[in-house]
């Protein structure tokens, strides 16, 4: 492992073009990530998190943008890089485990040629070397060999999913990008590739970002937990601290979104309203019009993170608590 | 299990529901088995959960008693009538009414080029021809209030595409509930929507239970909010019923190896991490061409040389709890997962 953050966010802004002008749909995010760190991203649909990862993996394409801030990955701004550069990164060093297998990978092609063909890519030639690896990175998920023959959809959807996870391992990369790998999968499922990827990642010692709109699928494996609304990063602290005591309105109402199916049975509410159109923000704080606790202040300006204990907030009502650290 | 037939009240019922669909070319006939003898009940005013993994079946029970597939056995009774009886244009229509769906994407269930009035009035049209166009509209109204939805003869005037998710998925249940349904067919309405907005619809059935009267199947394969909504919980594995029950007794004392593998999955920020890697490998059911036998018994720790041989039946373990496992039913304690 290597000493400090394998990855710098610094202040990054990504803005669609749209005919009634331009949209940003991730404004001024800012984070690092340590080598081997799991971070979680949740938010709900349209708050930027899958933006905010495709801008990190430089996957955006037009009208999408980076228009402001810096990705540095390994030392390297990934912003502005051409794609050839890219290339030589990608699987090497970063890879993106996308939401549905079905869709990632060829549907007319084995697993083994397209395992063949991003080893190839990166000059791994020999047919030895590349059976031998795609042999072992299948394994490493829980998937017997004899697959590697197989086409994605002779395999189940963990299957699949769970072969992505393989692919991105096959040239040890140092951060694995994954957006809801395991949304399309049952609970039964989903827990056992969670605790896999975890597995692996404690194992191998790469750092991951994962994206969900399920909060309590990461809390018992991400290290951090970022929690994003309209563009924005609210909350942003260890992942335990972040759900024992949540303290943006919006990251309590989260979690007291979810029925459980232990203690007692108590009637929730949920959040009220849906969040904003980012084409049309409300001024001020853009949780405001849904807040149980919003105070005039809320509508007028907008809050910046304050640090409460070791957690980053974009809430006024800690603004005492914590300096700005924005 | 308790004959539906003996306990009354019962607003719908079915015996022995099978659906097998044939698969493969003419040379290697195969038979797929969606859903497999299955008989629930559910009461007036009730919520019952249908629970499962994907391709367990839950999604084909739906569709079964939405008169969508025709089973190949069994029967399935509405207040006493059998649905093959049904055979006219007009007793379709009406069982249509009676039992309507709210379909999973809100997106995809609503014709995007026209206002969301004209869905309503089109239900209204057909299903209700006696009512007169104010009586239409006056009743439109009703129900768009009645989930939630005002103010009701302004959203009425808006395109799908002004509405959120949540939004959407209210004017199908207003839809639904136009008809002036005895029981509404909700296959994963919540599953398409945020986390923040879900809480708010499984509140809204909860209200269309007591306030309206109708009952809800609410499939699901999320456990947490069957347990929040619903009285009686039916888990499906591999187009059979493992298990069912009311909620919370069922919950609290899961009798099948599959319900507590499902329980120990389900994560619970709340609680520390229960289970450790001893996962199982989530091997799909053999549900095409199937042997005879237990269809668990390969992901089951507790498997037995009679799991092998006979399809366990279900059995009442508890008061109105049933459970389709040998092991279980021999008296012994399951305790398989979690």
């Amino acid at each position: 492992m290597t000493a400090g953050p394998v990855l710098e966010v610094r202040d990054l802004a990504v803005e669609y073009a749209t005919e009634r002008g331009t949209v940003r749909a991730v404004d001024g995010v800012s984070f690092d990530l340590d080598a081997g760190e799991f971070i979680g991203i949740v938010g709900e649909s349209g708050c930027g998190k899958s933006t905010l990862l495709f801008a990190i993996a430089q996957l955006l394409a037009p009208p999408a943008a980076v228009t402001g801030g810096s990705v540095v990955f390994r030392g390297e701004n990934m912003v502005g890089l051409t794609d050839r550069q890219l290339a030589s990164v990608r699987w090497r060093d970063l890879s993106v485990v996308m939401q549905s297998a079905m869709n990632a990978l060829n549907p007319v092609k084995t697993i083994a040629a397209q395992f063949k063909d991003a080893m190839r890519a990166h000059g791994v030639t020999s047919k030895e070397e590349v059976a031998a690896r795609s042999a072992e990175v299948l394994r490493m998920v829980g998937i017997d060999p004899v697959h590697l023959k197989s086409y994605p959809h002779q395999l189940s959807g963990g299957m699949r999913q769970r072969s992505m996870i393989a692919m991105a391992l096959l040239l040890t990369p140092e951060l694995v990008i994954m957006d809801e790998p395991t949304s399309a999968l049952d609970v039964v499922a989903q827990r056992s590739l969670m605790v896999q990827i975890k597995e692996l990642q404690e194992q191998l010692g790469f750092a991951v970002i994962f994206v969900t709109h399920d909060m309590s699928l990461v809390s018992h494996f991400s290290d951090r937990l970022m929690v994003m609304y309209a563009g924005r990063v609210d909350e942003f602290g260890a992942t335990r601290q972040v759900f024992d005591s949540p303290l943006h309105p919006y990251t309590i109402g989260l979690t007291e979104a979810f029925p459980s199916i232990r203690g007692p049975r108590v009637h929730l509410t949920g959040i009220p309203g849906s969040p904003p159109n980012l084409a049309s923000l409300p001024p001020g704080c853009r949780f405001a019009p849904r807040c149980p606790k919003v105070m005039d202040r809320c509508r007028q300006e907008s809050p910046e993170l304050y640090q409460v204990n070791g957690t980053l907030v974009r809430c006024f009502l800690h603004a005492e608590e914590g300096g700005g650290d924005d | 299990m308790t004959d539906p037939a003996m306990t009354g009240g019962e607003l719908l019922y079915t015996e022995g529901l099978t659906k097998h669909f044939r698969i493969g070319s003419a040379l290697s006939r195969q038979t797929l088995h969606a859903v497999d003898d299955v008989s629930i009940s559910i009461g007036e005013r009730q919520i019952v959960a249908l629970a499962g993994e994907s391709g367990s079946g839950k999604s084909t029970m739906a569709r079964l008693l939405a008169k969508l597939y025709k089973p190949t056995s069994g029967e399935i009774y509405l207040e006493g009538r059998p649905l093959s009886a049904i055979r006219s244009r007009r007793d379709v229509l009406r069982y249509r009414g009676e039992v309507p769906m709210v379909f999973q994407d809100p997106f995809a269930s609503i014709n995007p080029v026209f206002r969301v009035s004209h869905g309503i009035m089109r239900c209204l049209k057909l299903h209700r021809p006696e009512l007169s166009g104010a009586e239409r509209q006056h009743e439109a109204e009703r129900v768009f209030e009645a989930v939630g939805l005002t103010p009701a003869a302004e959203v009425l005037q808006r395109f799908p595409h002004e509405l959120s998710g949540g939004q959407r998925q209210r004017v199908g249940f207003a839809q639904a509930l136009a008809l002036r349904p005895k029981l509404i067919l909700a296959d994963e309405p919540v599953s398409m929507l945020d986390v923040s907005i879900r809480i708010g619809l499984l509140n809204l059935m909860a209200q269309l239970r007591d306030e309206q009267g109708v009952s809800i199947l609410y499939i699901t394969h999320d456990i947490a909010s069957a347990r929040y909504v619903a009285d009686r919980l039916i888990i499906m594995y591999a187009a059979r019923i493992a298990e069912q029950g009311p909620t919370e007794e069922l919950l609290v004392s899961p009798r099948h190896p599959y319900t507590q593998l499902l329980l120990s999955a389900v994560p619970d920020p709340r609680e520390p991490m229960t289970v450790g890697a001893e996962t199982d490998r989530g091997e799909p059911p053999r549900v095409i061409d199937p042997e005879p036998g237990c269809r668990f018994r390969w992901r089951c720790p507790l498997a037995i040389d009679e799991c092998e041989q006979v399809t366990p039946e279900l059995s009442e373990l508890a008061p109105d709890h049933d459970a389709a496992c040998h092991v279980a039913r021999r008296g012994t304690e399951v305790r398989a997962f979690g």
